[in-house]
């Protein structure tokens, strides 16, 4: 049955996995590609040290510390996903949240004059020095949450990474660009999902609008502005998210009507995350996160 | 891929049962001489059936064996891992997604398939049974597991059935990275600290065996390791789907393939495959390694275990779960259909 060129065809693909091998043991510290094109470590090249700037380091840091911990929620999803398809979708967003993270706090560490590298920043930090904003650390709870804790953070995102595109650091502004473009599937997911509950049927349509519900009252944090941020915007270093908050209700009201739901109007607005000061689930997030790699000093990984 | 024969066969299945020998005969000839078989072309229910299982344990093993690495998801121990990590898993959801669009060429659905799995009537493959106790598991797994996986199906790439062997063309080159991810992510733990490397060699120790002898079946000749009579039965089990393109080796050929490719990078690892008859044999050209026995082989199953149970109950609650959102997902999209359908006799063009 098996001829000669089957074999031959056979031992390519083995060899394929062979030579993947051989390529990794001579790619130490180099790029390594995925099937998903994962980006290559920014660990791995040496950080010219640039100028600092203490308050810049903090909003990049702010930036980061959402995008890791929603990153770090959606990933509680995957092989719990409602379908596989969802399994694929939420952990394809998880990858690009990890991807912004690493791009935001390696510069952080550049900026800051710390010399931190993503990883001690991601690894060894406490919970109140993270500064992420609330709505990013609630907890999943049901689809419609999380699809609703989306719809919120995406359609902040894409505002802000389009108006950081505008910034006059190129390499700030480069990552706007790309990051915005991405946050704009995520946006895409979102909103095909809070219609599709919205008008699904009468149960996903309660759930949907509870959902709402539980993370509006810490979407208001997203735009909020302290003295770092009005000191970057009055320089003009980047912009304040301030400005846009009117827009994203604009947006969020669009779709959230479209889905025939009803835009919440909280009596109560959260904040803290900022300052460090998170809600008590916090906790066990960053534990879980960090858990290994605290758990072997000196390691490498 | 000799597609050159697939345009002798027709089409239709409501043929008079005189054709039938008549379609074997073309199917028969087809298969032997390499070609490949479409949707569309008449097929033995035999084949059918054999494929349609065989599809489905392979989607239902991708989508199972994102578990005991998915767990690990939330603890990667430094961001480019994690990155890693989640596109590994994401490939293995897409793998699943593949290999059940294949089996539904067959006429299968893939409701009734995932059905079939939760109620124990299908499986995935029972090396996902065993847990992944630690951050080196997900390493090991990736090394050996997927290492045995693209072993295991490198031949598929070119089995008979054509949607089944365009699924696992792409499927092959991504299983390729990940035994190359799973390689590095060793490598930095042998090269890390004693108690980096003492994982890495606690998590090999353990993923061997299921690598070694659940990825490639039971075995299948006495050389391998059967009885007389197990060894007949199983080689008439292999006979049958090797005259009929789906599979093209026997276990325990590709089992000694998968020997002879992990000793040396187990060696450059500086880590000890946990089997003591591991050595070159220069004669045969091939590493001897302990044959892999029923009693071995059902040792590893690990059937019913409490790991087994659990895999198949996260996948169950995950699906249950989900119900009222994938109702409204159907829900969303009949009203869309009607709406739609409404608007276009109402504006007529
Ligand atoms: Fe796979
Ligand atoms: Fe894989």
């Amino acid at each position: 049955m098996t001829t000669s060129s089957d074999i031959r065809a056979d031992a390519a693909v083995v060899e394929t996995a062979a030579v993947a091998v051989a390529v990794a043991e001579t790619a130490t510290e180099t790029a390594t590609e995925t099937a998903a094109d994962v980006l290559p470590s920014a660990a791995g090249t040496p950080a010219e040290a640039g100028p600092t700037d203490p308050d810049l380091a903090v909003h990049l840091l702010r930036l980061g510390d959402d995008a890791l911990v929603l990153g770090q929620r959606l990933c509680e999803w995957i092989t719990h996903a409602p379908t596989v398809e969802e399994d694929l979708a939420l952990s394809n967003i998880a990858l690009d949240l990890i991807g912004h993270a690493r791009t935001l706090f390696t510069r952080c560490g550049r900026l800051d004059g710390s010399g931190r590298t993503e990883d001690d920043l991601a690894f060894t930090r406490s919970e109140r020095q993270f500064t992420n904003a609330l709505l990013t650390e609630l907890p999943n709870g049901d689809f419609a949450v999380t699809v609703a804790r989306q719809l919120a953070y995406t359609h902040y995102a894409v505002l802000y990474y389009e108006a950081l595109a505008g910034c006059p650091d190129a390499e700030l502004a480069a990552f706007g660009a790309r990051a915005a473009k991405e946050a704009a599937f995520h946006r895409l997911h979102a909103d095909r999902w809070t219609r599709r509950l919205g008008r699904g049927t009468p149960e996903s349509t309660r759930r949907m609008q509870r959902g709402l519900e539980r993370v509006w009252p810490y979407t208001r944090e997203l735009f909020e502005e302290d003295d770092v941020v009005r000191r970057l915007a009055a320089a003009g270093t980047v912009p304040s998210p301030a400005p846009l908050h009117a827009r994203w209700e604009q947006h969020v009201t669009g779709v959230v009507t479209g889905a025939g739901l009803t835009v919440p109007a909280p009596a109560w607005s959260a904040g803290g995350g900022r300052g460090g000061l998170h809600t008590e689930e916090f906790g066990p997030l960053i534990a879980e996160l960090q858990s290994v790699h605290r758990q072997f000093p000196g390691g490498t990984w | 891929m000799s597609a050159q024969a697939t345009a002798a066969l027709p089409a239709d299945p409501a043929v008079a049962p005189a054709a039938e020998d008549e379609l074997l005969a073309h199917f028969d000839a087809l298969v032997a001489g390499g070609g490949t078989v479409e949707p569309r072309d008449w097929m033995p229910d035999g084949y059918r059936r054999m494929l349609v299982r065989q599809i489905a344990q392979h989607a239902h093993s991708e989508i199972i064996g994102m578990q005991p690495e998915g767990g690990w998801l939330t603890r990667a121990p430094s961001l480019h891992r994690k990155s890693v990590l989640i596109a590994k898993v994401q490939d293995e959801a897409g793998h699943g997604l593949y290999l059940y669009s294949a089996a539904e060429t067959l006429g299968a659905d893939r409701a009734d398939l995932l059905e079939a799995l939760h109620r124990g009537q299908q499986r995935a493959s029972a090396t996902f049974n065993h847990p992944a106790l630690t951050w080196a598991d997900t390493g090991a797994i990736a090394w050996l597991t997927d290492g045995a996986a693209v072993i295991n199906q490198a031949p598929l790439c070119r089995t008979s059935y054509g949607p089944y062997a365009r699924a696992m063309r792409r499927v092959c080159q991504e299983e390729a990275f990940h035994v190359r991810q799973g390689y590095d992510l060793m490598r930095a733990l042998c090269e890390g600290t004693p108690e980096q490397k003492e994982m890495a060699q606690d998590a090999v120790d353990r993923w061997w065996l299921p690598a070694v002898a659940l990825m490639f079946g039971p075995p299948d000749t006495e050389a391998g390791g059967a009885d007389a009579r197990t060894a007949a039965l199983g080689a008439a089990v292999s006979r049958r789907a090797m005259a009929w393109g789906i599979k093209r080796h026997t276990n325990d050929e590709l089992r000694q393939r998968f020997v002879d490719q992990c000793v040396p990078q187990a060696e450059r690892l500086g880590l000890t495959l946990p089997d003591p008859a591991i050595r070159w044999n220069e004669e045969r050209g091939h590493y001897d390694f302990t044959p892999v026995g029923w009693d071995t082989y059902r040792e590893a199953l690990g059937d019913d275990t409490h790991w087994a149970r659990q895999r198949i109950e996260r996948r169950r609650a995950a699906h249950e779960d989900g119900t009222w959102v994938r109702e409204a997902a159907a829900a969303y999209a009949a009203r869309e259909d009607a709406d739609a359908a409404r608007q276009r006799t109402e504006e007529p063009a």
